[in-house]
């Protein structure tokens, strides 16, 4: 143990001497295969042992993470493999879901996968607008001593935990929504969205209840990074647009919101993440139908993470929940694609 | 995921549920006085018995638990029972895995995963064992319809959509006198998969004279309706809807003050009550399979024509080894399902169970002595 010890430490201190750049640092292996033997009292660099342990740690993390959502999709593929050989429908166009019996399975993730997408984007039409609108608020309307106390009660709605909007959803908005959501399907049904849908506008299980809920939920989230960006505007921009007579509502136009579209978006995708994947309210609201998926807000139906859900229960064996977790696949690939998007707009609008 | 799930609807219940199990509590306090000494439970064996499985017997289990626990602690013993009701499928898997002493499930374990339960009891074959009987109630919620009477053929062609209106000459026939009204009918079935959907269907598959043609399995198969979750779920969604029926443990019926439906089996109606549910169950006759393994013959049950046996009963099974425990669990198994299957039902009917007729209980209890060690 200690032989090894000194060895180690007798490396270090060797190197740095053969190499005489003094880093006994082994951080790169640059460092060391290429000596400059350059007397620059500059160049050298002091690595203590906390550079090293911070070091390793960070890039330890960094690959750790990497490696974990490899192998989550690893674990994916491989377990969803089995069972698609298995479907004899085509699982991304059939909307079908019969996995009981292993030897004539037929399932399909089309509907589970619109109902997600429509009831995502659905929040995140309502949840975008008010999220800029507290977070504006917050940066340049409120008065100092509200400031606060409103972020925090914005940054607690984060923390009430989903089963909670669920029920709240369920047993206290939607009954509280029936008489809107008749308004709308009656006055405007010649609007698709608004068109009667497979689901009971009575029962209120539909996706417009669980839009509304997701949307609070994911409100915080959009408003929380929003207002951080919002907050940077550099002072001379505000002071410079004061100065050119420009009124409140100026300054926001021209130097807040430009200054921070990007941030606002970036939030908004982190927003519609959270919604993709939202399993426990929508479980609990959605009512499920054996009807086509129509594009309308007031269809029922399942998300595909609310379906895992609901399945999770009764799996009776692996090649069943193969099936399952070939609709996690999707939800996962779709999630990804939703995040890369969301970086090349960022990218987009800083150059 | 397993707490998120069972936190789920259940937890709007889950008050309420408390109050009851403390009531039952109570009632098995003052019971367990006089049935410690006349119990047969050895109260031996390890100390900690772990099971997991099916939610449908989750109140059944609790009163066995606290049952159990009473009668050991007279007997100077000190026991207990962890049952998780994570979901029949789930209880099978983990009784493969060996992580848990028993499952129950709402389902008879058999072919693929009876083979590997067999591997986990060390070469031993697994047995299903019916412990807990619920009868399953249609409950319907229609205005000025205080008595309906339906048969499984109206039923399936209710839950396959050949039936919509309430006012159908198909119920019509059955509710003579009765005003329907000419309104769409609303089916409610469970979104999530369920062993009580599965016994529904296998009953109307069994009783409805070819009716009901989309088979049966835990997930519902007839297309139409709407999904709601759990059995909490579905209540509460037929209590908010009018014109709406579904089915649903007789428990939760109750509780949401709903309707049940009678159902008539071919001698005529029959109202959902303990002793009628009783008398289906007595007439149960098994599959023919191993000694000692009482895998039921379920048609025997739903197709049922006895006079004043109401034939929609779901039952579950505690799944266990022949053999092959070590001799510490065979013993904590063996002891505790006894007291189950005998002191464990004083009280069951109150959970919206149906406590075992007296015939049944001789046959299970046979079963269970014959659980061996090693």
């Amino acid at each position: 143990m200690s032989d090894a010890h000194n060895t180690s430490v007798s490396i270090a201190t060797d190197e740095p001497t053969r190499s005489g750049t003094g880093g006994a640092t082994g951080i790169t292996e640059d460092t060391i295969s290429t000596p400059p033997p350059s007397p620059d009292r500059a160049r050298k660099t002091v690595v203590r042992p906390g550079d090293r342990i911070f070091g390793s740690l960070a890039s330890g993390s960094a690959v750790l993470i990497s490696v974990i959502i490899g192998a989550i999709a690893v674990f994916l593929v491989w377990r969803a493999v089995p069972a698609l050989q298995r479907n004899q429908v085509n699982f991304l166009t059939s909307r079908e879901w019969i996995t009981q019996d292993i030897t004539d399975m037929a399932f399909g993730v089309l509907d589970l996968f619109q109902v997600t997408v429509l009831v995502s984007f659905f929040a995140l039409f309502l949840a975008m607008p008010v999220a800029l609108g507290i977070a504006i608020f917050l940066t340049s309307y409120s008065p100092d001593r509200l400031r606060k106390p409103l972020a925090y009660v914005i940054d607690l709605l984060a923390a009430v935990p989903s089963i909670v909007y669920g029920l709240w959803g369920m047993l206290v908005l939607a009954p509280f929504l029936r008489p809107v959501a008749e308004w709308l399907n009656t006055n405007l049904a010649w609007f698709p969205l608004f068109a009667t849908g497979s689901g009971s506008i009575v029962g209120g299980g539909t996706i417009f209840t669980a839009g509304i809920v997701l949307a609070v939920m994911i409100l915080p989230t959009i408003a929380a990074v929003s207002r951080e960006v919002f907050v940077q505007t550099p002072t001379a921009h505000i002071e410079g647009a004061l100065a050119l007579g420009a009124t409140r509502w100026e300054v926001v136009r021209t130097t807040v919101i430009p200054f921070g579209k990007s941030g606002y978006i970036s939030g908004s995708m982190l927003g519609l993440g959270r919604a993709l994947g939202e399993t426990m309210a929508l479980y609990l609201i959605l009512r499920t139908t054996s009807q086509a998926f129509s594009w309308s807000l007031f269809d029922g139906g399942a998300t595909i993470a609310s379906k895992i859900a609901l399945g999770y229960a009764e799996f009776n064996n692996d090649i069943q929940a193969g099936a399952y977790i070939a609709a996690g696949l999707v939800l996962f690939v779709l999630t990804f694609v939703v995040n890369a998007a969301a970086r090349m707009i960022v990218a987009g609008k800083k150059d | 995921m397993n707490l998120k799930r069972n936190g789920a609807l259940l937890g709007v219940v889950a008050a309420g549920a408390l109050t009851l199990a403390a009531c039952g509590t109570d009632n098995n306090a003052g019971s367990v006085d006089v049935d410690a000494s006349a119990s047969a439970a050895a109260c031996d064996g390890k100390s900690n018995l772990s099971g997991a499985g099916s939610s449908a017997q989750k109140n059944a289990m609790d009163q066995f638990v606290s049952t159990y626990i009473a009668v050991c602690s007279e007997k100077g013993t000190n026991v207990n029972v962890a049952y998780n009701p994570t979901g029949s499928g789930d209880g099978r898997t983990q009784f493969i895995a060996n992580q848990i002493d028993f499952a129950g499930s709402d389902s008879a374990i058999k072919d693929e995963q009876a083979a590997q339960a067999a591997e986990r009891c060390a070469g031993n074959p697994a047995w299903n064992l019916p412990l807990v009987f619920g009868p399953v109630a249609l409950a319907y919620n229609v205005e000025g319809v205080d008595e309906l009477v339906l048969d499984a053929e109206t039923a399936a062609k209710i839950f396959n959509g050949s039936i919509t209106k309430w006012n159908d000459p198909a119920i019509a026939a059955l509710n003579e006198g009765a005003e329907l009204p000419d309104a769409n009918i609303t089916p409610i079935v469970r979104s999530d998969s369920s062993g009580t959907t599965d016994n529904f269907q296998q009953y109307l598959e069994t009783a409805s004279n070819g009716a009901w043609t989309s088979g049966a399995g835990s997930d519902f198969t007839g297309g139409v309706g709407e999904g709601a979750k759990g059995s909490a779920g579905v209540a509460q969604a037929v209590s908010g809807s009018p014109n709406s029926i579904t089915y649903v443990e007789k428990s939760f019926a109750d509780q949401n003050g709903l309707s049940i439906a009678q159902i008539d089996n071919g001698s005529g109606p029959v109202e959902l009550t303990e002793e009628t549910a009783g008398k289906a169950i007595e007439g149960a006759e098994f599959v023919p399979a191993s000694e000692g393994d009482l895998t039921l013959d379920l048609s025997s049950i739903f197709g049922s024509s006895e006079e004043g046996a109401y034939p929609l009963v779901l039952a579950t099974y505690e799944i266990v080894c022949s053999a092959g425990y070590d001799a510490d669990t065979a013993a904590a198994v063996k002891s505790f399902l006894i007291s189950a299957a005998n002191e464990g039902q004083e009280g069951l009917s109150e959970q919206g169970y149906v406590p075992l007729p007296d015939a049944f209980k001789t046959r299970l209890t046979e079963s269970i002595d014959a659980i061996a060690a090693g």
